[in-house]
């Protein structure tokens, strides 16, 4: 399912949405998410999972092609940890 | 932020009533869950991917008694963020 997929499904279950408040609509959803987590806040959607930014130490590496050491900077890396609801319901399947 | 925050949010950016916000986000996650459920991947442009895997068995080790345990077959959501995330979480450290 892609977003536009999920923009066409949201407007067949809520058939008061047109295409472009669905689309706004899922966007706010996504963009709200990523703005939390760029401000260093954790965001918790119940029966779904929570979003969470995890720091990555500086380490060195390996250019796999000229074996070079490279220098990888400290950095964030956001994190998804799937609900218990969720988690249960994709294992089911 | 928690759900209701992010209804705030929907109700900020889009003009609805809160209940109609309310009932947006929460479709939109149902809508979500029930894609994941029947095991096909999510792909969001600019945000991420949230992928459906099956893990066969393997050998673990319980880490409190040091027990070999088997651990069984399943199928586990795992979500991979766009570079687009990546970075917006990043650019945020150097302001």
């Amino acid at each position: 399912m892609t977003k536009s997929e999920l923009i066409e499904q949201l407007m067949e279950n809520n058939d008061v949405l047109n295409k472009r408040e669905a689309e706004m609509s899922v966007n706010a959803i996504f963009d709200s998410i990523g703005q939390a987590l760029a401000e260093g806040d954790r965001v918790e959607i119940r029966g779904f999972g929570s979003f969470t930014v995890r720091e990555r130490d500086a380490r060195e590496a390996r250019n796999p092609k000229s074996g070079e050491v490279v220098k990888i900077p400290a950095k964030k890396t956001p994190f998804f940890k799937t609900g218990k609801e969720l988690r249960e319901r994709v294992n089911v399947g | 932020m928690t759900k209701a925050d992010l209804v705030e949010n929907v109700y900020l950016k889009t003009g609805f009533s809160k209940k109609e916000s309310a009932e947006i986000v929460e479709m939109v996650f149902d809508i979500m869950k029930n894609t994941l459920e029947n095991g096909e991947k999510i792909k969001i442009a600019g945000f991420g991917n949230f992928v459906v895997k099956d893990k066969s068995t393997r050998r673990g080790r319980n880490p409190q008694t040091g027990d070999e345990i088997e651990i069984s077959s399943r199928r586990i959501l795992t979500f991979k963020p766009s570079q687009v995330l990546k970075s917006a979480i990043n650019n945020d450290e150097e302001d």
